[in-house]
């Protein structure tokens, strides 16, 4: 009998096991950037720049050239390359912690910069690594070991939506806010992937894509309570969809 | 006053409850009035895979809290096994939970004593008490403490809704501490 | 109150609320996170701050904020957070601020890792920062020690006004030992804060300024000697150590926190073997305790400086016995905490290097 390959495991990802909990989204978000840039060609001439939180060993993961960022500071290692290899490929990834509290800065004036690099943001709405602290995007009520009454807006403000306020910066051209909690969701995660690895080698500018993920080990939830607590008590806080798209009409078919 | 210096090392899977089982000893020393050092290992490297804790109890004061060679180790798995066996010193103890260890060549100048801990809590009507049969197991293999002192800990640790739990792990308790007489000759 | 059960961590946040702490502010990290999630909780329900930052770089700032506008001010962080903090504590410093910043280290340089470590060593005692000027630094071996210097230490940054550093490694961060948190302590009485700038100006009869700008030259030299004054003060005043079995010692260790009690164990057991070890065990890393080295036994051949760095305190040691005896180093880096039996070794190959000189 003639068997016939109908899947492999991408080239964009290294042999190693992924360190992620078990039901941790982090896997299926490396997963899809690395077919995407394997997909794209871009393999071998990426330069990926890891942060400092669950993913922080995904230098290990990702099979192209790899730089690890101090914490935060991970758009802005990325500007330095980008701005020496203007023709290579250059993203990060970044967790809700490192991005949105941390490293504000950086990620704002990357994106005011419009530096034509491509950020992957992970918004699990908690400090995974550390255990389980508040993060800003930690939702009103949330228990957290930093929020152990669950997070108060009086004392600690409302959560940060990343991709809506960068959506009022003129120099940001791709901005979209996905989710990977089904089937139907990843596909539309990676088409989004896709469109702003697309945007950064046509040398349009800043493009971000924003994950809703699970983070079952600090929620104290099973993985499947995770998806669906990400559903009801995420996604309408951080509703999905295209935050920013400008890349000039027609481009698409260049 | 008794003469007491052990160093144990607890180890398992996270969720096995090591951790707790250190902790325990560690209260229970407290209350006796002897000196105790509980250290665990810390960071990623616990989460989903292997945890485990150093305890000391002493007469004396402690100096190095550290334990690069213990006189017991309870192992709740293999790779805990496979790791601390090595390291413990000749004619030391080791409490293995028979349930997750099997064919294992152990070495000859040390006592073992095989703990089906996670079969007897299933008995008892829950997994999560393999570990407090350990303890029980523990007890009696050392003598470092009476049962009584271990069951002050637990009513001073399990309070409010874990209340309820009290009986359960003393139940776990003697039932380990059953096995280890059996195994006794 | 009898000796409690605690996690180093969660004990010195403890003792931290029990010296008078009215406000913390602090940005997650490993291997110190129980201290601030034990303070989320607790100074609420005491009515007093406790604010996560966005960055070790903002918690210092409000550090240096409330500590300008008069609070008993905390923070804590790691290595890589301290790094980021250096430029805060150069500004309390240069304004003359009190604070208290707990360092529970781990290994590095960059990200390094999360295992114990006192590799902050020269961080904490050359000052990070820019500027001439010091952090009153101490580095305590057992969580008695360090619940006690916690509280203290709100007390000695007032006096001062200078910010005091408590320097712990991360296991004594991360293990639970019993301590006994109402110990007495020596507190220095800390004066009136009659220069915060508190809003109180009216009350007051005038205004103060919290600043450590200063474009005349000559006006910061000034300064600069003024706040020379006071570290020459804490130079006289604060050198803290232990001499352990020293008096007949040929050969005597330097070592503290973690390290120092693992030496004590290789001590002991040397000590069993007839060969005479004894030990400097610095309390205070800045001030170095250098008045300890002074006059010691004339049977003392060799010093050895033991730490989970790699000759970081040594250098201190070598100036402190400046050229009369050689010192020796042992030490292990990147979060492996040596064992005592490594000493043990060390010691031995020195004194067998010895007899064979013989
Ligand atoms: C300067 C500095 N501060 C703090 C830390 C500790 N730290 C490591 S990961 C992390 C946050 C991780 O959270 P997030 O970015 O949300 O990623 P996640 O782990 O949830 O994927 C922090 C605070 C550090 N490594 N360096
Ligand atoms: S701690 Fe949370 S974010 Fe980190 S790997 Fe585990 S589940 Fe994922």
């Amino acid at each position: 009998m003639k068997t016939k390959r109908v899947y492999e495991p991408t080239k964009g990802l290294t042999e190693r096991a992924l360190s992620y909990c078990p039901g941790c989204t982090h896997g299926i978000i490396h997963k899809l950037v690395a077919e995407v840039l394997e997909e794209q060609g871009l393999l071998g001439e990426t330069i990926g720049v890891a942060s400092v939180g669950c993913s922080v060993m995904n230098y290990e993961f990702f099979n192209c050239d790899m730089q690890q960022a101090p914490h935060g500071r991970a758009p802005a290692v990325a500007t330095g390359i980008k701005r020496v290899k203007p023709d290579k490929t250059v993203f990060t990834y970044q967790g809700d912690g490192d991005l949105a509290s941390i490293g504000m800065a950086e990620v704002v004036h990357s994106a005011h910069r419009s530096e034509n690099i491509t950020v992957i943001f992970v918004n699990n709405a908690i400090y995974g690594m550390t255990g389980g602290q508040m993060a800003p995007t930690t939702l009103i009520g949330q228990k957290t070991s930093t929020s152990p009454e669950g997070r108060n807006q009086l004392t600690t403000g409302l959560p940060i939506r990343v991709s809506e306020m960068l959506a009022t910066i003129p120099g940001a051209t791709y901005l979209e806010r996905v989710s990977v909690h089904d089937p139907k969701h990843v596909r539309l995660a990676k088409k989004a992937i896709q469109k702003a690895f697309d945007v950064q080698t046509k040398k349009q500018g800043f493009s971000m894509i924003e994950f809703i993920s699970t983070c079952p080990v600090n929620w104290g939830m099973t993985p499947t309570d995770s998806l669906a607590w990400a559903v009801d008590s995420m996604i309408p806080y951080y509703p999905l969809g295209v935050y920013k798209d400008a890349t000039k009409p027609g481009d698409d078919d260049a | 006053m008794r003469n007491i210096e052990e160093k144990v090392i607890v180890a398992g899977f996270g969720g096995q409850g090591v951790m707790l089982m250190g902790q325990i000893l560690s209260y229970t020393a407290t209350e006796e009035g002897l000196n105790t050092v509980w250290i665990p290992s810390y960071g990623p490297e616990t989460r989903g895979g292997t945890a485990n804790c150093s305890v000391i109890i002493s007469s004396e004061m402690i100096n190095s809290p550290v334990v690069p060679v213990p006189n017991t180790i309870i192992a709740m798995n293999k790779p805990s096994l496979e790791k601390f066996e090595p390291k413990l010193t000749p004619g030391g103890t080791a409490l293995v939970n028979s349930d997750l260890i099997k064919d294992y060549t152990f070495r000859d100048d040390i006592i073992v004593y095989s703990v089906p801990c996670n079969a007897m809590a299933l008995s008892l009507g829950n997994l999560k008490v393999a570990n407090m049969i350990m303890l029980g197991a523990y007890l009696e293999s050392t003598h470092l403490f009476e049962v009584q002192a271990i069951e002050k800990t637990f009513n001073k640790l399990f309070v409010g809704d874990k209340a309820k739990l009290i009986t359960l792990n003393k139940n776990a308790l003697s039932a380990g501490i059953e096995v280890v007489k059996k195994q006794r000759i | 109150m009898g000796k409690v059960l605690m996690k180093g961590n969660e004990a010195m946040a403890l003792a931290a609320i029990k010296g008078g702490c009215d406000a913390f502010y602090g940005y997650p990290i490993t291997p110190q996170n129980e201290l601030p999630e034990y303070l989320s909780k607790h100074m609420p329900l005491q009515g007093k701050v406790f604010v996560q930052a966005e960055s070790e770089v903002a918690a210092i700032n409000m550090v240096y904020g409330a500590a300008g506008a008069g609070a008993r001010v905390l923070t804590s962080s790691s290595s890589p957070g301290i790094a980021l903090k250096q430029e805060g504590i150069s500004y309390m410093a240069g304004s003359e601020l009190p604070g208290v910043i707990i360092n529970v280290m781990r290994g590095g340089p960059g990200l390094g890792g999360i295992q114990p470590s006192q590799a902050d060593y020269n961080q904490i005692t050359r000052g990070g920062g820019n500027g001439d000027y010091h952090v009153l630094s101490f580095a305590p071996e057992s969580l008695q020690e360090t619940v006690n210097i916690v509280k203290e230490s709100f007390s000695l940054a007032d006096y001062y006004r200078n910010p005091v550093m408590i320097a712990v490694d991360g296991l004594i961060g991360q293990m639970m030992e019993p301590v006994e948190l109402d110990q007495e302590i020596n507190e220095k009485v800390s004066p009136e804060k009659t220069w915060a700038a508190n809003g109180e100006s009216a009350k007051r009869g005038k205004i103060n300024k919290i600043v450590s700008l200063s474009l005349d030259p000559y006006e910061l030299e000034k300064h600069n000697l003024k706040l020379q004054k006071k570290y020459h003060e804490m130079i006289a005043n604060e050198q803290r150590y232990e001499s352990i079995l020293t008096a007949d010692a040929e050969i005597i260790i330097v070592a503290y926190g973690t390290m120092a009690r693992i030496a004590r164990t290789a001590i002991k057991s040397l000590r069993e073997e007839g060969i005479k070890a004894g030990m400097i065990r610095p309390i205070s890393i800045w001030p170095f305790p250098s008045r300890a080295f002074k006059n010691l036994p004339t049977t003392v051949k060799t010093l050895l400086a033991v730490e989970m760095s790699l000759g970081q305190m040594r250098q201190d040691v070598v100036l402190s016995i400046n050229g009369q005896l050689p010192v020796e180093f042992y030490g292990r880096a990147g979060g492996v905490v040596p064992e005592a039996s490594e000493i043990i070794d060390k010691v031995k190959s020195i004194i067998g290097g010895h007899k064979n000189e013989n």
